[in-house]
């Protein structure tokens, strides 16, 4: 099987796997990274969101040629326990979930929003969220924490 | 020799587990384990059940760990629903707690030869005078907590709580912020094999014929596994699975199924059909009114979906003739039972152990898909098996919340006050849960060589808050009233619990026809509400519900205000919502201002955000959602035909909490669904001038209803 090369996580990566695999069976297969989730297999619900370069993707649809040469970032390389992304600082602060299935995919939306427009506007990070789909109703207290994380990262 | 008082009354699920042992343990490392026997499912419960044992055994709540529910040893509390969580759970712990907290004392006064009133708790430090001291962890191993729950020892006053009623961070959530594996989606077990089960397009289809070759030639193909019409495969890879099962999917012969009701005439479907009819409540006036006119009115809403944001999962793995099963059912006791049945084992070979998954709001396919998993791991060799389910099975093999249809007669006198109120409800049962019954209420029980029938859903007693007739009864001080609950004897489409059971449909129903006849006598519809109730409770939401929406706002054009209110089963949370939504032909919720009073309120943002959950769900399942069918298939098998609520359709949701510290907690889970439906209705009459009285109010059903005005 080819070796397909990609940076993951900012780690450069290779994986000998079918390129028709979708990044998602790769992350949590053989890449070990569970944190991305699997919801409906049809790029419907986000909870598979990672970025690719600056921009929020699924990757239950997205086969594994395609990011080659890419730089992929799951939930897990946001941050960590001791180096908090402010966006998990914050949706601890903010209690921003019920059961949290769909927050891998929304924290990673939220990042690539940050990216491009580090002040957002409530609005603003409706729209970024509006393809990440949240079944408990959380949704005010999501977008309160992405808010109170862009506030947090303008001033450091 | 003296007659001896009569025991003091254990709380519910102290008294079905009174072990002491069985709910909580010191281990050696300074840490307390607790083990509820309700599970974790998105709302809470394990960090609420965590504060209510902090307060109570003077610990700090870091020291807590929650143990997950398993059959192995957990304290058996039946199913984690009904907001009974907090209710059953918590009282059940914080009795325990103080239990064992009380022997703790006493062992250490006697060790420590100090009176045992001399001592107090810190962080589990046991301490008396002239700094002697002990703690939970050296007296551990010389006491003995497996003992039996005594009643005979308070918990703690109100005043002498602090962990208990502040809004402790959730203990689950770093976990999820972190992707650290929480989720049973996320855990692999060693040597673990993937598995698919295959399921018929065509309702109630069998499979008459399966060509097995081109599924046996893929790769990673370890069995396909053939009972009846139950069928399925495993690989080594969960690609593998998918890539088999849809070969197999392509070998598959059906027979015709059953056919399914007209979804566009729900109403005339449930009222055709054989029933079981109860009369819930009757209540006559010695001075009956006159009645001068009597006013009709028919409420429907559709079958609703679950629909999870993940799909269900399980994992299985056997060991000779006993197997141990992971599982996010919210029942580890009823779904053994279940599987005990149909796999013709005794309940002590089958060990279920709880894992998280994501948010259920009910019986969804969590129970289903471990019976598929118990089934497809028999051909492995003892290798464990996780089975996922597709979206598209989610959306349509899974139990549904069942269509209701509801009349309601009111007899009016000359004043248009009500002299009369008739109440009656057409709807499946609202439970088919597992465990329950002499019958396997799990879907591939129904599919096996020798199957089981399919389970028609049943309703629970009144005393139990009911199903379809659940928060029938008004809450109201109407001089007379009849209820009736007519339950469905057949079930072309599969119903079991979806969070209120009934209580949406039938708040809806009632909370409009009041809104109407206060539009009727020109009368403000919280006024009217007000001078209809006796319960102080219930009038100290609406009222402050209303003082925070600032009702009644200054009349705007396109824009309208509605409100709902409820006791939720009639004994639970009370909830008033407020609804503010503009709009011509497209309905846009902007606003809900909801007051809930939980009693005692263990976690008061923990509350807060199971109302603002709730009230979204109910946002989206009045303005969007219905179980799509034609006379054949469910046909909403996808997020893009049962669309929801989405982060820009979402609106503002203000919650005050009544607290009642002196007042035992009750769940919140379920609180609001009722009320913000017949709000968000209510405010549609108020904007736009039309009722609408068939859920989902889209902007077909709005075009339908203003024809039906004009």
């Amino acid at each position: 099987m080819p070796s397909i090369r990609f940076r993951l996580n900012g780690v450069e990566t290779a994986i000998d796997a079918d390129p028709a695999q979708t990044l998602l069976s790769a992350l949590r297969g053989a890449l070990g990274l569970p944190g991305t989730h699997f919801g409906c297999g049809a790029n419907e619900c986000g909870a598979c969101y990672v970025m690719v370069g600056d921009r929020a993707m699924a990757s239950c649809d997205m086969p594994l040629w395609s990011v080659a040469d890419k730089d992929v970032t799951t939930v897990e390389g946001l941050g960590d326990p001791d180096h908090p992304h402010p966006l998990q600082r914050a949706f601890i602060a903010e209690q921003a979930m019920q059961c949290g299935y769909c927050i891998s995919g929304i924290l990673v939306s939220a990042a690539a929003l940050l990216k491009r427009n580090p002040a957002p506007t409530e609005a603003d990070v409706r729209l970024a969220l509006d393809r990440n789909l949240c079944r408990c109703g959380s949704h005010n207290r999501i977008v309160r924490a992405v808010l109170r994380a862009a506030s947090e990262m303008a001033a450091s | 020799m003296s007659t001896p008082s009569p025991a003091p009354k254990l709380p519910v699920s102290l008294a079905a587990n009174p072990r002491l042992s069985s709910w909580v343990s010191f281990a050696r490392d300074g840490r307390v384990t607790i083990s509820p026997g309700k599970v974790e499912i998105g709302q809470g419960i394990v960090t609420a059940l965590a504060q209510i044992a902090a307060d109570e055994l003077d610990v700090d709540i870091s020291r807590i760990e929650m143990i997950r529910a398993s059959t192995a040893a957990s304290p058996n509390e039946g199913v984690t629903s009904g907001s009974l969580s907090i209710q059953q759970s918590g009282r059940a712990l914080r009795q325990v707690c103080a239990e064992v907290r009380q022997i703790f004392v006493a062992t250490a006064a006697n060790r420590l030869g100090v009176d045992q009133s001399a001592l107090g708790i810190e962080d589990g430090t046991i301490l008396g005078p002239g700094n002697v001291r002990t703690s939970y962890w050296e007296l551990a191993s010389d006491v003995s907590l497996d003992r039996d729950a005594t009643a005979s020892v308070a918990a703690k006053p109100i005043a002498a709580r602090s962990v208990a009623g502040h809004s402790v961070q959730r203990i689950d959530i770093p976990d999820k912020v972190f992707a650290r594996p929480r989720f049973i989606h996320d855990s692999p077990l060693a040597g673990m094999l993937h598995g698919r089960v295959l399921r018929p397009e065509i309702s109630g289809a069998k499979l008459v014929a399966l060509d097995e070759e081109a599924a046996r030639r893929v790769a990673g193909l370890v069995a396909i596994v053939r009972d009846g019409s139950f069928a399925g495969v495993v690989s080594e890879t969960e690609d593998g699975a998918e890539a088999a099962l849809k070969a197999l999917h392509r070998g598959a012969t059906w027979s015709d199924g059953a056919p399914l009701p007209d979804e566009d005439d729900l109403a005339a479907f449930l009222k055709s059909q054989p029933v079981e009819s109860t009369v819930i409540d009757t209540r006559t006036s010695t001075t009956p009114g006159k009645i001068a006119r009597t006013i009709r009115r028919q409420y429907t809403r559709p079958y609703i979906a679950h629909a999870s944001i993940a799909p269900s999962c399980a994992m299985a793995q056997w060991d000779g003739d006993r197997v141990r099963v992971w599982t996010h059912s919210q029942g580890v006791y009823l779904l053994r039972a279940d599987l005990a049945i149909v796999l013709k084992l005794p309940a002590e070979n089958i060990t279920v152990e709880h894992m998280e998954g994501a948010g259920c709001y009910g019986h969804n396919a969590a129970d289903d898909v471990a019976l598929d998993a118990v089934l497809l791991a028999r051909a492995t060799n003892g290798r464990p098996v996780r089975v996922q389910w597709s979206r598209h099975d989610e959306m349509s093999h899974a139990p549904f919340g069942a269509a209701m249809a509801i009349e309601i007669e009111a007899d009016l006198d000359a004043g248009n006050e009500i002299v009369g109120w008739r109440h009656s409800i057409w709807s499946n049962g609202h439970a088919a849960r597992p465990g329950r019954a002499a019958q396997p209420a799990l879907l591939a029980a129904t599919e096996i060589a020798n199957p089981y029938p399919r389970m028609i859903s049943s309703n629970p007693p009144a005393a139990n808050g009911g199903g379809g007739d659940r928060n029938s009864v008004p809450l109201y001080d109407f001089p007379a009233w009849t209820i009736a609950s007519h339950r469905l004897l057949t079930m072309p489409v599969r119903t079991s619990a979806l969070r209120t059971l009934g209580a949406q449909g039938n708040v809806f129903a009632i909370e409009s026809l009041l809104d109407e006849i206060a539009a009727l006598r020109g009368e403000d519809p919280i006024q009217f509400r007000l001078r209809h109730l006796r319960d102080e409770r219930a009038k100290d939401v609406l009222r402050a519900a209303a003082a925070r929406a600032r009702w009644k706002p200054e009349k705007t054009s396109g824009v309208g205000y509605g409100v709902g209110l409820a006791r939720y089963k009639n004994t639970g949370a009370y909830c008033a919502a407020i609804a503010e939504i503009e709009g011509a032909d497209d309905i846009r919720v902007r606003r809900l201002t909801l007051a809930v009073d939980v009693g005692e309120a263990i976690n008061p943002d923990g509350v807060s955000n199971q109302i603002e959950g709730g009230a979204i769900q109910a946002t989206s399942w009045v303005l969007k959602e219905r179980v799509r069918f034609d006379r054949a298939r469910i046909t909403s098998t996808s997020w893009t035909d049962y669309p929801i609520l989405t982060f820009g359709e979402v609106p503002v949701v203000d919650v005050e909490i009544v607290q009642r510290p002196e007042i035992e907690p009750v769940g919140a889970g379920e609180a609001a669904h009722g009320p913000v439906t017949a709000a968000i209705a209510n405010a549609v009459f108020d904007g736009l001038g039309v009722r609408v009285r068939d859920l989902p109010i889209t902007r077909d059903r709005l075009i339908a209803a203003m024809e039906l005005t004009s």
